[in-house]
């Protein structure tokens, strides 16, 4: 039998072919490189981009994940190669560099364009004028307090001011024992503890290491952090091997109860208590200077958006992320991150369903978010510098005050 | 056979091995020589690779990283770092090899310490760095072992003190790294005559004369050969030092790849590290062409 193509046939054929062809053309992929999907439950940032693509017809997303290192040397050579990805996942330190390469666009215009609402968000962050991130989820930094060492040294109130503070260290110190009052890592190799475990101090008292946009690390606030640092070293109080700890060491010391305050990331809560269920800890604001009653500056950092200044579908990625920063999706993103949302009306489940959640919420809701080094420039070579300093200073070759200026003179020069 | 036919054969005889040499020239040519000279180029290049139009710097970087104290400090740690390690995985090495071929131990006892003599190459670096990071912790083994025995009286911070940091990650080297030279010259040991022993046992020579006289003599060209290598190599390390110390505490462990890796990755000053990474690079190929003549010349 013979078959035959009927015109009306071909007719139909190339009618399907050109709308599958013009709506495969419609379609815009975006990419989106991010370290974020590792760290969240297996499937849920692909299951949030579904979501995205099923509200935003036409527009797909192609997720680009790796560890957290693995990203950011990725997003330095597509900014310099003009490779970047759509949209890219931020870290604060990381986009003055990006800024200074011209490789992140500014989403000024694009806020403008499409009526987005500034004060849902809780930071715009922005290098010469250009609004470059959003934090979309922050992981702040309180104190955590081992609530056992607290109550067996007669630690009653849990201090609020830095000279509590330091009583309380003193009297959770056994040395013997292994045990001390606080735990400050400084490794070089993650000079992070100059942001979370001593500027935080700085922060906290509504202070600045910055003066008009520049150092001002000889001015009494950072003086003084220094001078702090100094007597909580010098009173015995620290846990030994400052020099080469990292944040890690410092989080597994605290959960084999051997330290009793820290300051460490909300991020860690669920890790602790898994590594130890039976630790009894609370969580407290960074002490104060004395006298202080104005709000409470709060260190975080965070899983920053922004886009590529040489994307094709900037209208697109414009979406995406205002899509991510929308109240319902961002409460959604950072209640299975555990970290506090980037839209100020969101509300993650967890600060009802957790107490110690709720009460850092709460922490949260009444203080600010504060972070100096986001936007700097070489902000952990920034870090490092101060980081060398502050050992010296702890090591007995230098005073507070020549810390502060030697590191003053070390950033000056890269400002 | 025709004048023409001969001229091919000839030229495909020349050709042919070119033609087997080429996937390996391909190879070496992509993944050596070419990042190579990619990085000289960054060397003399302003903002290397963060610009797309980078302008020619001349030796500005070079200028720079010789003027910068840290680079000679970490000059001096990395030779330091490399040659106790070298001096120590030799002697090491030597001893636990003259041990394992020995006949006056036990051969069972022999067999149990060759695996155990042999356990340190069996670990990477970043297992080797967190096994001493916490043995070596004030709080760790060895500071409670030698307080106990009374040989200190205070918890030490190897690493986080200025004043140990240096021995305490070059110690952790050595423990590394002596396996290579041991079993090289415990292979070179075995492959020495016995003749030589039992001429120098009829001439009455005593045990260290004929380590003197024999033993090392034979060995030489092993040991000159393996520390050359272990030079080169022992200059280049890094995952260990960057894991037990960061480089820190300060500078006092800082060494030429740490110096480099800092460069590039927490200034983002990629044509500084690069000008670091020649610096490297020369030294390293300074040994090596000194390696290849003493090759030759045996």
């Amino acid at each position: 039998m013979m078959f035959r193509i009927q015109p009306t046939m071909l007719k139909i054929a190339a009618a399907a072919w050109l709308l599958g062809a013009t709506s495969a053309m419609a379609d815009t992929t975006l990419e989106f490189t991010q370290w974020w999907e590792p760290e969240l439950p297996a499937g849920s940032l692909r299951a949030i981009m579904n979501d995205f693509e099923a509200a935003n017809p036409g527009i797909k997303v192609t997720l680009v994940s790796g560890p957290y290192a693995t990203t950011r040397d990725q997003i330095s050579v597509g900014a310099a190669t003009g490779t970047l990805s759509d949209v890219v996942g931020l870290d604060g330190a990381w986009v003055n560099n990006l800024n200074a390469q011209g490789a992140l666009a500014d989403m000024n215009p694009m806020m403008d364009a499409s009526g987005f609402d500034k004060t849902q968000v809780a930071d715009i962050i922005k290098v010469d004028g250009k609004a470059v991130m959003f934090p979309v989820a922050s992981f702040v930094y309180p104190v955590f307090v081992n609530l056992d060492l607290a109550a067996q040294a007669g630690v009653t109130k849990l201090p609020s001011t830095r000279a509590e503070f330091l009583e309380a260290a003193k009297k959770m110190t056994h040395a013997d024992k292994n045990q001390y009052g606080w735990v400050l890592p400084l490794s070089l190799q993650t000079p992070s503890g100059v942001q979370n475990d001593m500027m935080s101090w700085v922060w906290a008292s509504g202070q600045s290491m910055m003066a008009d946009g520049k150092p001002a690390l000889e001015g009494k606030p950072v003086v003084d952090m220094l001078t702090f640092v100094k007597s909580l070293n010098d009173a015995g109080v620290i846990s030994p091997g400052i020099a080469t700890k990292t944040e890690q060491e410092k989080v597994e010391e605290f959960v084999n109860d051997r330290i009793g305050m820290m300051i460490d990331s909300l991020a860690h809560v669920n890790l602790i208590r898994k590594r130890n269920p039976k630790l009894n800890f609370d969580l407290i604001p960074v002490p104060v200077v004395e006298d202080y009653s104005g709000k409470r500056g709060l260190p975080y950092a965070s899983w920053g958006i922004g886009i590529s200044a040489s994307s094709k579908h900037q209208d697109e990625a414009w979406k995406l992320v205002q899509y991510l920063m929308s109240e319902k999706v961002n409460a959604k993103l950072v209640s299975l991150a555990n970290a506090f949302p980037g839209n100020v009306n969101a509300k993650p489940d967890f600060v009802t369903s957790d107490k110690a959640f709720g009460k850092a919420f709460e922490i949260f809701k009444t203080g600010y978010l504060a972070n100096e080094f986001t936007g700097l420039p070489v902000a952990e070579d920034l870090m490092t510098q101060f980081d060398v300093e502050a050992q010296k200073m702890l090591a007995g070759e230098q005073s507070p005050e020549q810390a502060a200026a030697n590191a003053q003179k070390g950033w000056t020069a890269k400002f | 056979m025709t004048r023409q036919k001969r001229s091919h054969h000839r030229l495909k005889r020349a050709v042919a091995p070119y033609l087997y040499l080429s996937p390996s020239l391909l190879i070496i040519g992509l993944l050596m020589l070419l990042p190579m000279v990619t990085v000289i180029g960054y060397s003399f290049q302003n903002s290397a690779v963060l610009r797309r139009d980078p302008s020619f710097a001349g030796l500005k970087h070079y200028q720079a990283i010789f003027a910068d104290p840290v680079f000679w400090a970490s000059l001096w740690h990395t030779l330091y770092f490399t040659c106790m390690s070298v001096v120590f995985h030799m002697t090491i090495g030597m001893v636990f090899a003259l041990m394992l071929n020995s006949d006056r131990i036990n051969p069972t006892l022999r067999n149990i310490l060759r695996v155990l003599y042999i356990l340190p190459w069996l670990f990477t670096a970043v297992i080797i760095a967190v096994i001493w990071r916490l043995l070596l912790e004030p709080n760790g083994v060895v500071s409670s072992v030698l307080m106990q025995m009374g040989i200190i009286g205070s918890k030490v911070e190897w690493f986080s003190s200025p004043a140990t940091a240096l021995h305490a990650v070059t110690f952790a080297n050595i423990w590394a790294g002596y396996p290579l030279f041991m079993v090289s010259l415990l292979a070179g040991l075995q492959g020495i005559p016995k003749d030589f022993y039992e001429a120098a046992d009829i001439d009455g020579a005593k045990a260290y004369q004929k380590l003197i006289f024999i033993t090392i003599p034979q060995l030489m060209p092993i040991i000159i050969s393996i520390s050359l290598l272990d030079f080169i190599w022992t200059m280049q390390v890094f995952p260990l030092i960057w894991i037990t110390t960061g480089g820190g505490p300060i500078y006092s462990t800082e060494v030429l790849s740490t110096y480099t890796y800092k460069l590039a990755f927490s200034s983002y000053n990629l044509s500084q590290a690069s000008a670091s990474a020649v610096v490297i690079l020369l030294i390293s190929l300074g040994l090596t062409l000194f390696y290849i003549r003493y090759q030759k010349a045996r």
